[in-house]
């Protein structure tokens, strides 16, 4: 007896510390462990190589293991469990030469939460950003005038059309690389919408390869309303409006090929774009087509500013809508989202100054509290 | 004299690429080298692998295909190199389908040279679609996605994949991207699983990742063929980045001639009228 | 009238319980997000299926007008790589197997196609730096001399350049020793500092409009008011 005591003590004093509760804001049917192995137990020639972490229903039951981590880690997540049933731990530190045991511990049960406390930050900007959103569109939806500032690029559309009719040449938009799930490819849509409509109106053809088969559809269905729209449904072809290929540089070798044997007039580069921004861009240079690019891929933008006439920066291409439709819900949300650009821009200026005052002076406790405070607030979990 | 400055601010492309062709072709006719030097961000990425334990576990993400292969392959090789030499093992996953190919015959390659054997010092899961979902699945349970490897052996017959649950056992996750996989890799693994990071790009696409470098969102940074150039040059191992390097370093000088000759044509008719 | 007013319906109400079970780990809300992925992974798979139809029925009516090589020569590549992917799955167990004929088709087409078409970006990033970085303006010469450095910085080439400028500064003022100046590597400093300091600030200058302008887009989308994917 007097001996087996002993033993659980020693057991004991390995670990500085073993806990066992319930994963916060999950799903349930899991519970998180953490431990500290104490100081005089790491050393060098005998290193921990890693972590076990066994497992029973019942304190004196039979102990499986469920798992190891690294060693570098001091907690691990055991899940897959049911909720609302007692648990048992332990956890085996697995050193060069020989093996650590911790005390068991428990019981401990899982359960379900139906609110994760960690993202209530979150909640409260999401909060924020439809108040802003929602005060701004029923403002302009009373009647109050926003002004919109020109944006060169769509402006241009009427021109480039134009152009490409007066030269005899069809029309080339491309969505990239983007798919239906992108915002930017949405916001593409309605600019070729106006795209569609000025073409049918001047009865210039209109090509259009695609990358992804669901764009195809939604392309094919908004140049027929389009055309419809503008009176010239019999103008539509289905076969302008094709799927190329889901292969990156086969879809850049497809549109240049295109682009050499159409020569069109005029061509769009509106969506997301990666590396055959430029391949596809200096190939319609090189055909002496008129440019107007835009995407929120920030790596191309300088591709097509170099190589486009036009090219609508990151933002730009979600006002599209907004300016060539400009409904006042429209421009009501576009307003919105200029306050909140204010509002970050300030957030972002006072905590640059805290965080740099806080390295500056290291010993102002408040200062590198609020800077703490600040970063919680902004960090995601 | 005034037709002279007018030819050389419109030089006819064709005349470039010419040019390019050349300087390109020469370096690598004669297989010149230049010393390399290292940056910081691949000295980072680099001591993250070299620091780790034998034994310790590796995820390689293929996230590209064989356009960007010249770039990214150096990579994937001197990565595997690096591993096996410290005796880590590797595991090996893709979410372009054309870029597993490339993944296995690196692994075979590297492999051969290091004597290591499938199933216990590495192992290729394939492609799987989806990859956001994917992501965070595999910080659940990686048998979800992947309950067996690329071709069909249940990943639980490999003795160091039993104990391999989610990114916990984990101990370095390395994207070699050639597009937008590695913000999700950062975004989903590394922002909610705290996984740590290391990411290989193209040179086209690394501007866009320095962010996360500077926010230590990720633990190092492989840019381009200069950044395996340089990978290679820690490693005491020269591969076709360090060959690629001259070809490369002379194409930027001639960019640099042309810009001028540009500039120079273009100010001086700008003067005359 | 259900044509516009359903899929509108529908988008309010899986954008809005997707926001809300961001905040709900409780089961069924937890994995909603997870689920949403995996399906619209399925869906996404056979879309494919919608992108071969599309793409064989174009160029079959193609063909049947008139012989088009370029029509030819897809479609017998498309089911060239079919049959062979297929074979080598059957024959291997997977199309990557590398003695199966698929890799073979991998090996010596696809990867040249697909490298020589990248490759075409150092031609045309040389056209185009000629053809547009002209020093019109005072921003637009910052931007060749930031250009310039960065590409002397990245590349080995840069630190043989620099040598040459240090042994010339210092045969002009021997007071600088040539070693310590040739050791300073300026062009990869000042391109070090272009790329983690003004490169990333105006980079997260336009990520921030661009997040808050999806942001905006999304919540559009969401409450109906942003309707062209829409078609009546």
């Amino acid at each position: 007896m007097y001996f087996f005591f002993l033993f659980s003590l020693l057991q004991f004093n390995y670990f500085e510390y073993v806990k066992s509760y319930d994963t916060p804001s999950d799903e349930g049917g899991s519970i998180s462990l953490e431990w500290q192995i104490k100081e005089e137990f790491i050393s060098e020639e005998n290193p921990i190589k890693f972590f076990e972490i066994y497992r029973s229903e019942k304190k004196e039951g039979i102990f499986e293991n469920v798992g190891f981590v690294l060693s570098q880690y001091n907690y691990y997540e055991d899940k897959g469990l049911k909720d609302n049933k007692d648990y048992y731990y332990q956890i085996w530190a697995i050193r060069e030469k020989d093996t650590l045991k911790s005390e068991i511990i428990g019981p401990v049960i899982s359960r379900a939460q139906w609110f994760n406390k960690n993202r209530f930050n979150v909640l409260v900007i999401t909060i924020i950003l439809f108040i802003v959103f929602l005060y701004y569109i029923e403002k302009a939806r009373k009647g109050e005038r926003l002004f919109i500032r020109k944006i060169s690029g769509l402006d241009a559309i009427d021109d480039a059309v134009g152009r490409a009719t007066e030269m005899g040449r069809p029309i080339l938009f491309s969505f990239g690389l983007g798919f239906i799930t992108d915002v930017v490819t949405i916001a593409a849509l309605s600019i070729l919408s106006k795209i569609a409509k000025k073409a049918a109106e001047y009865g210039t053809r209109l090509i259009i390869p695609n990358y992804d088969p669901i764009v195809m559809t939604a392309a094919q269905e908004t140049v027929k309303e389009a055309y419809l729209e503008a009176g010239r449904p019999d103008l539509y072809r289905e076969g302008d409006i094709t799927y190329l290929t889901s292969d990156q540089f086969g879809y850049a070798a497809g549109c240049d090929g295109i682009i050499m044997r159409e020569k069109p007039g005029a061509i769009f580069w509106q969506g997301y774009f990666f590396a055959e921004s430029l391949i596809l861009a200096e190939t319609g240079h090189a055909v002496g087509a008129i440019q107007i690019a835009g995407t929120t891929a920030i790596t191309q933008l300088p591709f097509f500013i170099a190589a486009c006439d036009y090219t609508l920066i990151g933002e730009e291409m979600f006002a599209a809508s907004c300016y060539l439709k400009p409904e006042p819900q429209m421009l009501g949300s576009l307003k919105g989202e200029d306050f909140l650009k204010a509002i970050i821009l300030v957030i972002l200026i006072i905590s640059a100054i805290i965080a740099t005052l806080s390295i500056v002076f290291k010993n102002f406790y408040f200062l590198n509290n609020l800077y703490e405070l600040i970063k919680n607030i902004f960090t995601i979990k | 004299m005034k037709n002279l400055w007018s030819k050389l601010a419109t030089i006819d492309r064709r005349i470039i690429y010419l040019l390019v062709f050349i300087v390109v072709a020469l370096p690598m006719i004669f297989r010149m080298i230049m010393p390399i030097r290292v940056s910081r961000e691949v000295q980072m990425a680099f001591s993250e692998i070299d620091n780790l334990k034998p034994g310790s576990i590796v995820m390689i993400s293929i996230d590209y295909d064989a356009a960007s292969e010249p770039e990214l392959q150096p990579m994937l090789i001197a990565i595997l190199r690096h591993c096996f030499s410290k005796n880590i093992k590797v595991i090996l996953l893709g979410h372009w389908a054309l870029g597993l190919p490339l993944g296995e015959m690196a692994l075979n390659q590297v492999a051969k040279e290091y004597n290591k054997k499938y199933g216990e010092d590495y192992v290729n899961l394939g492609y799987r679609p989806g990859y956001t979902a994917l992501m965070v699945g595999i910080g659940k349970e990686i048998r979800d996605f992947f309950p067996t490897d690329y071709r069909g052996i249940p990943i639980d017959s490999f003795p160091f994949m039993r104990k391999v649950r989610n990114y916990q056992q984990i101990d370095v996750l390395v994207g070699l991207e050639a597009g937008a996989t590695g913000d999700a890799w950062v975004q989903f693994a590394g922002a909610r699983f705290n996984q740590k990071i290391i990411l290989g790009t193209t040179g086209v696409i690394a501007p866009d990742m320095f962010p996360y470098l500077q926010a230590k969102q990720i633990a190092g940074l492989i840019s381009g063929l200069q950044g395996a150039a340089e990978y290679e040059t820690l490693l005491k191992k020269a591969g076709s980045a360090i060959l690629g390097m001259p070809a490369q370093s002379f194409v930027h000088l001639l960019i640099i001639i042309f810009i001028i000759i540009g500039n120079i044509g273009y100010f001086i008719l700008r003067k005359r009228r | 009238m259900i044509r516009t007013q359903l899929p509108l319906i529908i988008t309010f109400f899986t954008g809005m319980l997707l926001i809300v079970t961001f905040f709900i780990p409780h089961k069924p809300f937890g994995d909603l997000e997870q689920r949403f992925l995996i399906w619209y992974s399925i869906i996404s798979g056979f879309t494919v299926l919608l992108g071969l139809d599309s793409l064989v029925k174009y160029h079959l009516t193609k063909l049947k007008k008139e012989f088009n090589i370029h029509s030819f020569i897809l479609l017998f590549s498309l089911f060239l790589t079919l049959i062979l992917g297929f074979y080598s799955w059957f024959k291997f167990k997977t199309p990557f197997a590398l003695n199966s004929p698929f890799m073979y088709l991998y090996t010596y087409v696809i990867i040249p196609l697909q490298a020589t078409m990248f490759a075409l970006l150092a031609f045309f990033i040389a056209s185009a730096a000629y053809r547009a970085f002209r020093a019109r303006t005072f921003e637009a010469t910052l931007l060749l001399i930031a250009a310039t450095i960065v590409m002397l910085g990245r590349v080995p080439i840069g630190s043989y350049i620099w040598k040459g400028i240090a042994s010339f500064i210092s045969t002009i003022f021997p007071k600088i020793p040539y070693e310590e100046l040739a050791k300073k590597e300026i062009f990869a400093l000042i391109s070090d500092w272009i790329m983690n300091i003004p490169q990333n600030a105006a980079k997260r200058g336009i990520f921030i409009g661009t997040a808050l302008g999806g942001i905006a887009m999304s919540i559009r989308i969401i409450l109906g008011i942003e309707r062209t994917y829409i078609t009546k």
